[in-house]
């Protein structure tokens, strides 16, 4: 066992996976020499050479469509974004060409496109965003955010070994805030299952990344007021562990998905589309949502706090369905 | 970095394409280069077929067909060795061919029957992994990054195999088009690029596109070597690919190889050209046409007369026939396998 922070899990991860299979390799933008803008791969050009560990010029576009041309030739490419927003420079390469060449040809491209996500850090407009609806909506592509060190190591691994493009969301603000004791031994977190990560019997909360954290704080704070939230951490948003959010939504009767995103479009309408398609006769009241304003992510501190969910927000949207 | 890049002088560069016999001294052998011819043939023959399975109804969606520039498909492909890997666009039928995909398969893909991809997508976007051909898309300038990707698995192996793909002459006007060429030339990777300058990007004339003269002065800005060719000589475009993959291979890097010609037909099948291009130009390119100067050149060498021409291409009819037939009868595409594939697992 070792105490390991989040990003130090997600480091670890992707260092077994180089070291058990030569076809993993590294590719984005001062990852080598300066160990990334975060530092999670500090260490892994001393370690694997030039060759595995690829600094690229500033160009997200040829990053992703190397690492496919990669993936089809034999390899299996990680490949970093150094802040998630920038994915948005290589959208089509991923939803054209990524997505679609397993079923437009039967060829599999197995690579991860990793990187930072999220704000709370006062990063601004583009260093801060969320970019999961961008790509939820995009079928062939696969995508996961872990919450905790554990999952972390674990959907790294499992992403770098998947046969299929996988989107790997790293949170910043859970990166060195917190830690966990992992085993030893190899281990994957699967893909597609979610994790309950509280249990309780009024309200359920879905949710998935640093607002599973959010909403653990905020179940302490109604457990207090008698009220006993449901927490599911999803860990991977495509494909979406239906199963799970139906099983406690039923239990339940009560539904809240809570997301860091945006509300408008934000995947917390799917959710709340496939409960009400499937679950609606569990429901005891409205599928809420709690999630970031229809902005972009405001810089200023008093402007994020407004703008993205946290615990309070979370405890009143709680209270209000419990009443309804 | 080597400094090869070779720049035709100006007017020849305006006089474009010349009409002359192609050049000595190239190393293939007097049934190599029939080989060629009959490639040239079978590429013409195989879309003049699909041209009329089209105005039948037989062949949907686009047809987006290469006449006049198949020297170009053909004369690069040929170029390649065993394990190559590439990636046509849309008018690189005759790289498929010479490639080793068999005239049926490319009838039935034309006709959205189940072979090859299950009707799941049209024209050349299809691929086999163990023949090493990528699909092509429709974005334009996204291949160019994928097929560096191609090349760089392969030095990354140590394997001594090339990657090659082409762009038309729009196509490098994309940003993307640029960062595949630059990864491909700051990792030195086995990659061969042409620029198929057929001066047309549907309706928009290269000189909207880009100042330069010749495309593959682009080169320079990436530091490796660039060439202009005469797109509508087979031989010196089997050339210029044969030099470009050698240094590839050898680990000299990439190439950017830019073949002038030009676009005889519409941008697709529906489409007419006499709108938009001046009409000289048609005139003073069908004098140009590859095959014609290609069977000069190889009847002036002895290589073939008359008869044996003839024979050739009732060979070619009767294949298309063959293969025609094969396609007709492949089923199409049924719908319950529709969402299959989107995953490994599904």
């Amino acid at each position: 066992m070792a105490v390991l922070t989040y990003l130090e899990a997600i480091r670890q991860g992707m260092w077994e996976e180089m070291e058990k299979d030569e076809r993993v390799f590294l590719l984005g933008e001062d990852i080598g020499a300066y160990g990334g803008a975060f530092k999670v791969t500090a260490g892994f050009l001393d370690r694997f050479g030039a060759s595995r560990v690829i600094d690229t010029p500033i160009a997200e576009a040829a990053i992703v469509g190397a690492a496919m041309g990669a993936a089809l030739n034999g390899m299996r490419p990680v490949a970093e974004m150094q802040f998630i927003d920038f994915i948005s420079c290589a959208f089509e390469q991923l939803t054209n060409m990524v997505a679609s060449t397993r079923w437009r040809w039967g060829a599999s491209v197995p690579m991860v496109v990793r990187g930072p996500c999220g704000g709370g850090v006062h990063g601004g407009p583009f260093h801060s965003q969320n970019m999961e609806a961008y790509f939820f909506h995009t079928p062939g592509l696969k995508i996961v955010e872990p919450a905790t060190a554990y999952d972390a190591k674990g959907l790294i691994k499992a992403a770098i070994r998947d046969d299929d493009p996988v989107l790997y969301f790293e949170h910043k603000y859970l990166y060195r805030r917190i830690k966990e004791d992992l085993p030893d031994h190899d281990y994957v977190v699967p893909i597609g299952k979610a994790a309950l990560r509280r249990e309780g019997g009024d309200v359920t909360v879905v949710t998935y990344g640093s607002m599973v954290h959010t909403a653990l704080e905020s179940a302490k704070a109604l457990e207090e007021a008698g009220v006993q939230i449901e927490v599911i951490d999803l860990r991977t948003l495509l494909p979406l562990d239906e199963e799970a959010i139906l099983a406690s939504a039923a239990k339940t009767g009560k539904v809240v998905v809570l997301h860091e995103d945006r509300r408008r479009g934000g995947i917390g309408g799917e959710i709340a589309a496939i409960i009400a398609e499937k679950a609606f006769e569990y429901l005891d009241g409205p599928i809420v949502r709690v999630a970031s304003l229809d902005t972009p992510v405001p810089y200023s501190p008093p402007l994020e706090e407004a703008y993205m969910p946290n615990a309070d927000k979370l405890t009143r949207a709680v209270k209000d369905l419990v009443a309804y | 970095m080597p400094s090869t890049t070779r720049r035709p002088g100006r007017a020849a560069a305006r006089a474009g394409a010349g009409e002359g016999a192609p050049a000595a001294g190239d190393g293939l052998s007097g049934p190599q280069k029939l080989e060629l011819l009959y490639w040239l043939k079978l590429n013409r023959a195989l879309e003049t077929r699909l041209a009329s399975l089209f105005k039948q109804g037989k062949v949907l969606g686009g047809l987006y067909r290469s006449l006049g520039q198949e020297a170009i498909s053909v004369g690069s492909a040929y170029a390649l060795g065993p394990g190559d890997w590439y990636a046509p666009v849309i008018r690189n039928m005759g790289t498929c061919l010479v490639r080793g995909i068999p005239p049926r398969v490319l009838m039935a893909q034309y006709m959205a029957r189940s072979i090859p991809v299950g009707g799941r997508d049209n024209a050349l976007h299809f691929g086999f992994l163990d023949q090493g051909m990528v699909s092509t898309i429709s974005p334009l300038g996204g291949l160019v990054s994928v097929m560096a990707g191609v090349a760089l698995a392969f030095k990354m192996r140590g394997e001594k195999k090339v990657a090659m793909t082409y762009s038309g002459d729009g196509q490098t006007s994309t940003g993307a088009w640029h960062e595949g060429v630059n990864f491909a030339a700051v990792q030195s990777l086995p990659f061969v690029l042409f620029i198929e300058n057929n001066q047309w990007a549907y309706s928009t004339p290269v000189s909207r596109q880009c100042r330069l003269e010749n495309l593959s002065g682009k080169a320079a800005a990436y530091g490796i070597p660039g060439e202009t060719v005469d797109g509508n000589d087979v031989l010196a475009v089997y050339e210029a690919t044969r030099r470009a993959v050698d240094r590839a291979r050898g680990g000299g890097g990439a190439t950017l190889i830019e073949a002038k010609t030009f676009r005889r037909l519409g941008h697709s099948e529906h489409d007419d050209p006499r709108r938009y291009v001046p009409a000289e130009m048609f005139a003073e390119w069908e004098k140009k046409d590859p095959i014609d100067r290609w069977v000069k050149a190889l009847s002036a060498a002895g290589l073939i007369a008359g008869p044996a021409i003839g024979e050739m291409e009732r060979r070619i009819e009767s294949e298309l026939d063959e293969a025609q037939a094969w396609a007709e009868a492949c089923p199409p595409p049924d719908p319950a396998t529709l969402t299959q594939g989107v995953y490994a697992e599904a």
